[in-house]
């Protein structure tokens, strides 16, 4: 659970979300603007920052609870065992320091290494993304938003950590990078193994590249299931209206919809299931009652819709959390 | 390289237009330095001594102000500041060098310690904010910063000086101890110095603090340094290196403007302490309308102030890349 101090009162970005990451796995979080994605992402990496903070729950990486970590014992870590590649790289690159000093600082911050080592490490990690390392003496605002944005990722591989956790990196980059970012991301994926937890409002965009799809609204985790899974069929009726909000390439024309009305306010959340106020299939116990987490084996999804074996699917069960 | 010469280019221009507002605004004066001469001798002095005077002053002579002007560039030009009608028959560069190495010595380094000083407990209170540090001292150096110096000055005295006898009441030293470099006479004048530069520091120092303190709150929201506790970097490294490194910028021109009015001594401490610096002298010149020392000392102040911004700019180049290729 994340809650960010307001003035009115503490406001919940994550409610009870819950998600294991297997070794080597890509796993995409979308949701719209808003709904607690970026927060879960800053929770897990251990990056909140006052006002918000976890109030309750863990992450477990590597046999350890983060959230309980020492700082120091964190520090170490960080960069080394999980790293993060930051929404907009403009911003997340230290404007005075060359790519290649900042580069160094992570690399020295956990390794005591010779310069011929650390530059032949850069220079290394540099090609890795595609880009000359003759930029390593450039400084950020020198290079264009991809290449910015490929500098992160050359910094975030420094150390092949097992983790890799994105925060919407393509969304400052036109369609074209955004592709070729993707496909690039992939494949330094399947070259050093690592897995990735990757957070974007475009379901389109992560279709092709992820292995499983969790999908938020309103801080809480609605429906997580495979990619394939989840785009064929949709269990949770946002999930289904999400589908429905973008075009499909292949396939018939058809008019696109939207969600009509807009996402609530967090700091008052509606009563009983949190999507009822929006959603086409609303019964009488959703304005009432929270839905239950149903499963059906790494599936999820948190829906009335699913109760007493009912629904589309018969073999769902609940799970109490 | 096309920055750092258009900032010369400026420098130039900005200097010519305050030789020349230095040579109009004395002349706008009421009075003059013939007047002046006349009132201080009145009586004493025969008129024909007073002719021959002005004329070794080169006052009251009838040339138009445009070669009055034109004179007056290129006796600078030659570093020619002329004579001092104050302190006749000396030359106000001889005068000048008699007080600058005090002020630059005591407030000169009041200034750096002020801005060193100031920074750190900005950083520190920005990086710890609504610790104690930060609750605590950026409100008591508010409250100090509000209070005229001449005030703290007074309050000072009476307190650490009359009532505890720990430091000198007044000058820049004490008159029986010879000035040549022994140790006792440095440590004479440190002691002399230490009332003084405290009062300076302290009326100074809450704009340092609370500036540099806003300047690291937001720069401690950016990504970059979100980024940098995501590397894993030590907390001393994040602090200085991305977020102050950052947030310094801003103030880079602010400390070299008030190391330049540093040359105009802050007068009224200097006229409180009785210190032998330029500020005293400055209010003495106006005091008999002393033109070329008048003008010599506006100079030499708009001069530190042009030379201080100027050394910012290139500073700030050095330190922020971005503004090397902005011109």
């Amino acid at each position: 659970m994340v809650e960010y101090a307001a003035a009115s009162g503490p406001v919940r970005a994550v409610d009870r979300v819950s998600l294991t990451l297997a070794p080597g796995e890509f796993l995409a979080i979308v949701g719209e603007s808003g709904c607690g994605k970026s927060s879960l992402l800053f929770a897990i990496a251990q990056l909140l920052s006052p006002p918000a903070e976890i109030v309750s729950g863990s992450v477990r990486f590597l046999g350890q609870d983060m959230v309980t970590l020492a700082d120091e014992d964190l520090r170490h870590l960080r960069w080394r065992s999980y790293s993060v590649v930051m929404q907009s790289a403009m911003n997340a690159l230290n404007p005075v320091m060359t790519i290649g000093e900042q580069l160094r600082d992570a690399t020295l911050a956990h390794e005591a290494m010779p310069g011929r080592m650390l530059r032949r490490r850069s220079e290394e990690v540099m090609r890795l993304v595609g880009i000359d390392p003759v930029h390593l003496q450039s400084y950020p605002h020198q290079l264009s938003g991809g290449m910015r944005q490929r500098a992160m990722i050359a910094m975030a591989l420094l150390f092949t950590p097992q983790l890799v956790i994105m925060d919407e990196p393509t969304s400052a980059l036109d369609v074209v990078a955004q592709r070729s970012l993707m496909i690039q991301i992939k494949a330094l994926q399947r070259e050093f193994g690592f897995a990735v937890l990757f957070v974007t409002h475009d379901m389109s965009l992560v279709s092709h590249f992820s292995d499983r799809l969790a999908v938020m609204y309103a801080g809480q985790l609605v429906e997580l299931g495979g990619t394939r899974q989840v785009f064929k069929d949709s269990l949770h009726p946002y999930t289904v209206g999400l589908m429905q909000s973008f075009p499909s390439i292949i396939g018939e024309r058809q008019v696109l919809q939207g969600i009509p009305g807009t996402p609530p306010d967090l700091a008052r959340p509606p009563a009983g299931c949190r999507f009822h106020p929006r959603c086409p299939h609303v019964m009488p116990v959703c304005r009432v009652e929270e839905s239950p987490v149903f499963t059906r084996s790494d599936d999820l999804v948190r829906c009335h819709l699913y109760a007493n074996g009912h629904g589309p699917i018969a073999s769902i069960h609940q799970r109490h959390d | 390289m096309t920055y750092l010469l258009r900032r010369l280019e400026f420098f130039v221009v900005t200097l010519w237009a305050a030789l020349t507002l230095n040579f109009i605004l004395p002349r706008l004066l009421p009075g003059g330095p013939e007047v002046a001469l006349r009132t201080r001798f009145h009586g004493r002095v025969n008129p024909a001594a007073i002719k021959s005077l002005e004329v070794a002053l080169g006052v009251n002579n009838n040339d138009s102000p445009f070669q009055q002007y034109l004179s007056y560039l290129g006796n600078l030009l030659h570093g020619d500041f002329g004579v001092s009608i104050g302190f006749f028959p000396k030359h106000v560069v001889d005068v000048i060098m008699l007080a600058l190495p005090w002020t630059v010595g005591l407030v000169g380094m009041a200034t750096v310690i002020a801005f060193v000083l100031g920074t750190l407990i900005g950083i520190v209170s920005a990086w710890r904010r609504g610790g104690v540090l930060d609750s605590v001292l950026p409100s008591i150096f508010v409250v100090t910063s509000a209070f005229p110096y001449f005030w703290i000055g007074l309050i000072c005295i009476y307190v650490f000086s009359i009532t505890l006898g720990w430091f000198p009441q007044a000058f820049g030293s004490s008159s029986e101890v010879s000035s040549e470099w022994s140790w006792t006479y440095i440590s004479d004048v440190l002691v002399h110095s230490i009332l003084p530069a405290f009062t300076i520091v302290l009326t100074s120092i809450g704009g340092w603090v609370l500036t540099m303190r806003n300047n690291m709150i937001t720069t401690l929201a950016e990504d970059y340094v979100k980024m940098a506790r995501a590397k894993g970097l030590s907390p001393a490294r994040i602090m200085f290196h991305y977020a102050a490194r950052n947030a310094i910028l801003p103030n880079l021109v602010g400390f070299a403007m008030s190391l330049g009015f540093v040359i105009s001594g802050a007068l009224l401490v200097e006229i409180v302490f009785n210190y032998p610096g330029l500020g005293t002298f400055l209010r003495q010149a106006v005091n008999n309308e002393d033109f070329p020392l008048m003008q010599s000392l506006f100079l030499l102040i708009t001069l530190a102030v042009l030379l201080a911004v100027t050394a910012a700019d290139f500073l700030t180049a050095w330190l922020d890349p971005r503004t090397r290729e902005r011109a």
